[in-house]
């Protein structure tokens, strides 16, 4: 359960990129975040786990105000909050099984880590989610050796390593062909469910949005300006949200 | 209908001829090179009398003169001690104060404080720091080891920091994202990311201490730098001679384990890997030499 | 490399298994532990040979204080006479140096890389030279030239180079190494001579480096030089030796402080030129 209450950012002193953005997010499934390049969608997943700081607001989150944790109390919340990057984030000098374990630097102190002396339990969950994604095998495969789709499948793991009550993705499919797109959409739709976690996507493909997301939220100028299912997306309101005639047909 | 002589006319003249900016650069150095000659005094004839002065050199080198066998031994072990010493002590300091000196990773009251330190370090010539320790510490092997270990610093630390500041910022971004402590993020994020490179500077590092351990002796610094001095002024050239050999023979033996360190901590070899003849040792490229 | 696939499962038939996961095959493991016992051992006993005597160690503070204290005033009066005259044949030394070594290292550098000159003793022994120079050093070689030609800022201008070739000509044969072989294809279907392909199919293509090089070489013969006259071999090293031979410790920190400046603005040059030129 995720509430942001009149979350606002602004890089630059006078133009807000986020404004006043009240949001909750309690439902499992895929909630996906669309609108134009530019109006803040993923400045507002940043700013949930604190990559990015915001400027005034709220983030409710298992009790506590994210905004106003710091240090050991932040690096707590994080553990609890998965994140799949655009650009897959992979260390790729390391194995596809260290990327999976480092999900859980959070929980293993500094020095075993750095061992790796992981526990035997973290080894077995790390195999094993290896074959949920699909990627068996791969284990011992440097992250540098695998294509686009198989290292943000890899980038899913590593965040669901970390057994996390919320999962957020920031263009997770923006650079990836429309066929492994929808592989990986599938696969988060498979955690949504089977894990029961709010999964939070940012996203600019529309039609992949309707396709898998239980609910949709649209921005335009760093506001809320649609929030329901995608039944109720009609082609106006999508001219609200992106702005322009042209690009619809 | 273009007209013919219109376009004839508009091709260069000489598509080949250079521009002015490199022959000029090209004349300059070469009045630079007659008038620093003549500054040196480098004439014709006192290269013509050191050619035959060479030649009489030459004979009184060879054969080389190995009985004094102790003496070589001593000296070497010394230099390799040195050269370790030095070497290890420079790898630990120049770890944190790299680190420190990242822009990307740490605030500005950090950074120009061990900046400061490795452009220090980098500054003096190993042979005239060494001169500063003995005065400070005495004649022999601390010295030297001393002062290996500062120009160590300069080197390692100006490489690591390059290094740091290179790295992709986004794996360090999602290693924090899972809520790891510092020092995991360091060595899940930033360390896999520079710790090729670092093996091979500070393999580099180490044959250059050797080759530098073995002339700070000449200034008492320790080492058989000084054994090599003390027989050039008595004019044992044959001595001199089994010395020098023996000196490249030991910085050969570094270059060949410092390749087989590379092969083993960054391709991940095995020892037999490490005897299969050439292919299976790819050279890394050296980051500098000295 | 070959090595067995570190994750494996084992376990009994018919249970679930419990997965294993080594980041390296025992193999791998067993060659970096040689490797960590060879550093130890080094280490171990490099630390009980070289003497350490605690008195002069304790001492070195106050040592430091000795000195710094009796290098102040510092002699700037030293500087215009000979101070200066050093300096700049301290750089010239450096810069005839080196453009020598260039010269001197291009010959070997190209016998040294095996795609132009595939004849592999030929490649070798250029190596071996390559080697010898790098080995032995400037101050070595100085001692050398200084035994031959006499004292003065010729042994030096010929130790500077000597040293050099090593540098120069290793950096060249792997930038001649890591050449395209495509241009050169081109040229060689085209039926151009070995001379022709050298000048307009590998040249192009190492000039950046090799400039590069030749002027990171440069920055460290300034380095270098100055103290070649500690043996000799002319420069401001002759100054500092003579100043340290007589203790007068404040010509010895203005020609320190000299040093200090040439090397900076060395550097500073060298920066320059990168930018514009490279």
């Amino acid at each position: 359960m995720l509430t942001l209450k009149n979350l606002s950012k602004s890089y630059v002193a006078g133009t807000p990129v986020l404004q006043d953005v009240s949001l909750e997010i309690s439902a499992r499934g895929i909630t996906a975040i669309i609108g134009a390049s530019g109006t803040g969608k993923s400045t507002l997943i940043r700013c949930i786990n604190r990559l990015v700081e915001p400027s005034s607001g709220q983030i409710l989150f298992e009790g506590a105000d994210l905004a106003r944790l710091s240090g050991r109390a932040l690096r707590h919340a994080r553990r609890h909050i998965g994140m799949v990057f655009q650009e897959y984030n992979l260390v790729e000098r390391l194995t596809v099984m260290e990327n999976l374990l480092s999900g859980r630097l959070g929980y293993v102190p500094a020095w075993r880590a750095w061992r790796r002396k992981f526990p035997p339990e973290d080894i077995h969950r790390a195999f094993e989610l290896l074959d949920v994604v699909g990627l068996a095998g791969f284990a011992n495969q440097r992250a540098d050796a695998l294509s686009g789709g198989q290292r943000q499948r890899v980038g899913i793991a590593r965040a669901v390593m970390q057994e996390p009550t919320l999962l957020l993705a920031d263009e997770p499919t923006s650079s990836l062909d429309p066929k492994t797109s929808v592989e990986i959409m599938e696969l988060l739709a498979n955690i949504a469910h089977s894990r029961k976690i709010p999964v939070l996507v940012n996203m600019h493909d529309v039609e992949l949005a309707r396709r898998f997301a239980d609910r949709i939220v649209g921005m335009a100028e760093g506001r809320v300006v649609f929030d329901g299912p995608p039944a109720q997306l009609t082609d106006e309101m999508l001219t609200t949200i992106y702005g322009g005639q042209g690009w619809l047909h | 209908m273009t007209d013919p002589t219109a376009t004839v006319a508009a091709l260069p003249a000489d598509p080949f001829r250079r521009s002015l900016w490199p022959r000029l650069a090209a004349v300059a150095l070469a009045v630079y090179v007659v008038y620093a000659c003549a500054q040196l005094e480098v004439s014709w004839e006192r290269v013509q009398t050191g050619l035959d002065n060479a030649a009489k050199f030459f004979s009184r080198l060879f054969p080389p003169n190995f009985h004094r066998r102790d003496l070589l031994v001593k000296g070497l072990s010394e230099s390799l001690e040195i050269a370790v010493l030095a070497s290890t002590l420079g790898i630990l300091l120049a770890l944190p104060i790299g680190l420190c000196a990242a822009r990307n990773l740490m605030p500005l009251w950090v950074t120009w404080p061990a900046r400061l330190v490795i452009v220090l370090s980098r500054s003096f010539h190993p042979v005239i720091v060494a001169i500063l320790f003995v005065k400070a510490v005495g004649f022999g092997a601390l010295a030297g080891a001393l002062a290996l270990t500062v120009a160590s610093i300069g080197f390692i630390g100006k490489l690591f920091t390059e290094a740091i500041e290179e790295i992709s910022l986004k794996q360090v971004e999602a290693i924090r994202a899972t809520g790891a402590p510092f020092a995991s993020v360091l060595a899940f994020g930033v360390l896999p990311q520079v710790f090729s490179r670092f093996i091979g500077f500070a393999t580099y590092q180490l044959d250059s201490n050797l080759r530098n351990s073995t002339m700070v002796g000449i200034v008492g610094a320790g080492g058989i730098g000084g054994t090599l001095f003390a027989a050039f002024q008595r004019f044992d050239y044959d001595f001199v001679c089994a010395i020098l050999i023996s000196i490249i023979t030991l910085i050969m033996i570094g270059e060949v384990l410092a390749t087989a360190v590379r092969a083993i901590f960054i391709e991940n070899a095995t020892l037999p890997d490490l005897l299969r003849p050439g292919a299976a040792m790819r050279r890394v490229r050296h980051a500098e030499d000295d | 490399m070959s090595a067995a696939d570190p994750a494996r499962a084992v376990g009994p038939v018919g249970t679930s298994t419990e997965r294993i996961w080594r980041r390296f095959s025992s193999a791998q493991r067993l060659a970096r532990f040689t490797v960590y016992l060879v550093i130890v051992a080094a280490i171990v006993v490099s630390i009980q040979t070289v003497e350490v005597i605690p008195e002069f160690l304790a001492d070195a503070p106050e040592q430091v204080a000795d000195l710094l204290a009796r290098m102040w005033p510092i002699d700037f009066a030293h500087y215009p006479g000979t101070v200066h005259a050093a300096l700049t044949e301290t750089i010239h030394i450096a810069t005839l140096g080196t453009l020598l070594s260039l010269m001197l290292a291009v010959p070997v550098g190209i016998l040294a890389a095996h795609n132009l000159v595939p004849v592999t003793p030929l490649n070798l022994a250029a190596k071996l030279i390559l080697v010898s120079s790098r080995s032995v050093n400037s101050l070595v070689w100085a001692l050398l030239f200084v035994g031959i030609f006499g004292p003065g800022a010729l042994a030096g201008t010929l130790a500077i180079a000597f040293r050099s070739i090593g540098f120069v000509g290793k950096l060249l044969g792997e930038a001649l190494e890591e050449a395209q072989a495509g241009p050169i294809e081109a040229l060689t279907a085209a039926g151009a001579p070995w001379a022709s392909r050298m000048t307009f199919g590998y040249w192009p293509q190492v000039k950046p480096a090799f400039w590069s090089i030749a002027l990171f070489r440069w920055d460290i013969n300034v380095r270098e030089s100055a103290v070649l006259g500690l043996v000799g071999a002319g420069g401001i090293g002759m100054a500092l030796d003579s100043a340290l031979n007589l203790f007068q410790w404040p010509r010895v920190a203005v020609i320190l402080l000299a040093i200090f400046a040439v090397v900076i603005l060395a550097e500073v040059a060298v920066t320059q030129v990168r930018r514009r030129v490279i």
